[in-house]
């Protein structure tokens, strides 16, 4: 399955990034959005794994296919509650930054 | 039959894509947010539209090709609505009502 | 599937990554959220490729939909406040230390990818051989509803815990009171209008795409955010008002498909001799029992998920 590889190897190269912007982002919301892209890679993973356990006249296995619209769910939640998180942070101290002084 | 409906399929799907390419560069090299959503609107509907319209050749039942022409009038009403609400806050007075 | 041409996949492959890097490198936060937004729009088609039908529209709708509203809202709140300090940027090193450490991260993911076992494991078979005794026609709402139910049943727990933890943030004065701000509908307003037209064809899709889910692409997630999406939509317009969060009734909403959930796959222990086992005449009766309160319950955690903590005290 060439695509599946493909997008496997995607997924590989999107976990790196978002890493990498998840470390080098001061700013909080910026970190969430590398966490997201983090979670997409990871998502694009099982996808290609899922892709390759086409079988019995399905395209995919849906197990995994099913995992990942959990994934989804629960990513969108946490997003969710760490962007109220930072939002109240905001409220209290007037900046969204973690290097709070004093 | 099936050659002439895919002939003609890939005819209205390609009149479609040039739309869309011409909303992109609309998008690139207009020089202004009113301007580029001009181009953006008037060419993304109409290319759509053709996409649609190229798709509903090809056979796959009455129910399908409703809601192919449910999903392009959407876009529209999105579009147009969110297009309108851009414009407000974009043109030079700002969104003075 | 098989041996389709490759040159539309490495297309789309490579336009996700430069996306992808654009959300990274963007200076402004708004920029990178509507670069994060279009990249889940570009995933949707990588799960379309992937041949997965029902993923994609939960990345469309969840992953790039709710969660790209959710993070504009919040760049918007927070315009003026993300340009770092001097002090907090990393400096060079910081920066080859962690593309370092991320290179290894992906090489050692590509490394797994490429020397996957060949023939792939799958469950497919027997995913296939038990779905008649489930009575649904989508293998995967089988799965969501059937095989891994209790996953399922856990998630409904997930979101709801996430509502909690969200209007505990609220400010004490405002404690119990309505989320988020009051949105004052202009009767001749452009988005009064379009929430009038579009919220009634809404809902009708969004229930049509959650029953259809037994035997099509589709099913309850799909359709509960949809139904969301219409009332963020007809709170932003002005149309309702956003419920207090002490109201019995949006609570009771809220836990109804958790706990309809919960008491069948107590009830499994009697009738099949598990939690959450169906006996296989009821099954499909079962699966739309708790299909339904866990749709409008999953709808509502969404659309108050995206509308926030309390804002406004109540009266």
């Amino acid at each position: 399955m060439g695509e599946a590889t493909l997008y496997g190897l995607c997924g590989a190269a999107l976990v790196g990034l978002g890493l990498f912007g998840l470390i080098v982002h001061p700013q909080p919301l910026r970190k969430i959005l590398a966490f997201n892209l983090i979670g997409g890679g990871v998502f694009l993973l099982f996808g290609a794994i899922a892709r390759r356990g086409a079988a019995a006249g399905f395209g995919g296995d849906p197990v995994p296919q099913a995992l990942v619209i959990t994934g989804i769910v629960v990513a969108f939640s946490a997003t969710a509650l760490a962007v109220a998180l930072l939002l109240r942070l905001f409220q209290e101290t007037g900046q969204a930054t973690l290097h709070l002084d004093g | 039959m099936s050659l002439a409906l895919d002939v003609l399929t890939i005819v209205a799907v390609s009149a479609g894509a040039f739309f869309f390419l011409a909303g992109t560069v609309g998008l690139l090299r207009f020089p202004d947010a009113l301007s580029r959503l001009h181009a953006l609107t008037k060419a993304d509907n109409l290319g759509l539209g053709l996409v649609v319209l190229g798709l509903l050749f090809q056979p796959e039942g009455l129910f399908a090709g409703l809601k192919l022409i449910t999903v392009w009038l959407l876009t529209l009403l999105a579009g147009a609505t969110v297009t309108q609400l851009i414009a407000r806050t974009a043109r030079p007075g700002g969104a003075q009502e | 599937m098989t041996d389709r041409p490759l040159a539309l996949d490495i297309g789309l492959a490579f336009l996700v990554l430069g996306v992808a890097v654009w959300t990274i490198a963007a200076r402004d936060t708004f920029a990178a959220v509507v670069g994060f937004v279009a990249f889940g729009l570009l995933l949707t088609l990588v799960w379309a490729r992937l041949a997965a039908p029902d993923v994609a529209p939960t990345e469309a709708a969840i992953g790039s939909g709710v969660t790209g509203g959710l993070l504009l809202g919040a760049s918007t709140r927070l315009h003026g406040t993300q340009t770092p300090a001097p002090g907090e940027k990393p400096g060079a090193i910081l920066r080859l230390a962690a593309a370092a450490l991320c290179t290894v991260v992906s090489a050692g993911l590509a490394a797994i990818v490429l020397l996957l076992p060949e023939p792939a494991p799958t469950l497919a078979p027997q995913a296939a051989t038990n779905i008649s005794a489930t009575g649904l026609g989508n293998p995967v709402t089988a799965v969501l509803m059937a095989y891994r139910a209790i996953d399922t049943l856990l998630e409904t727990v997930v979101l709801l815990l996430a509502l909690v933890g969200v209007w505990s943030l609220a400010p004490d004065r405002v404690w119990g009171g309505f989320p988020g701000p009051r949105h004052h509908a202009d009767p001749d307003g452009l988005l009064p209008f379009m929430a009038q037209l579009l919220v009634p064809v809404g809902l009708l899709v969004g229930i049509y795409i959650f029953w259809v889910g037994s035997v099509a692409p589709g099913g309850e997630f799909q359709g509960a955010t949809i139904l969301a999406a219409m009332w963020v939509l007809a709170m932003m317009a002005g149309l309702v008002d956003a419920p207090a969060v002490s109201r019995r009734w949006l609570r009771l909403l809220l836990v109804a498909g958790p706990a309809v959930f919960f008491a069948i796959g107590l009830a499994g222990f009697a009738m099949a001799g598990a939690f959450l086992a169906y006996p296989e005449a009821y099954a499909k009766l079962l699966i739309v029992t708790i299909e339904v309160p866990v749709t409008l319950s999953i709808a509502t955690m969404l659309a108050l998920l995206v509308a926030g903590p309390p804002e406004r005290a109540l009266r």
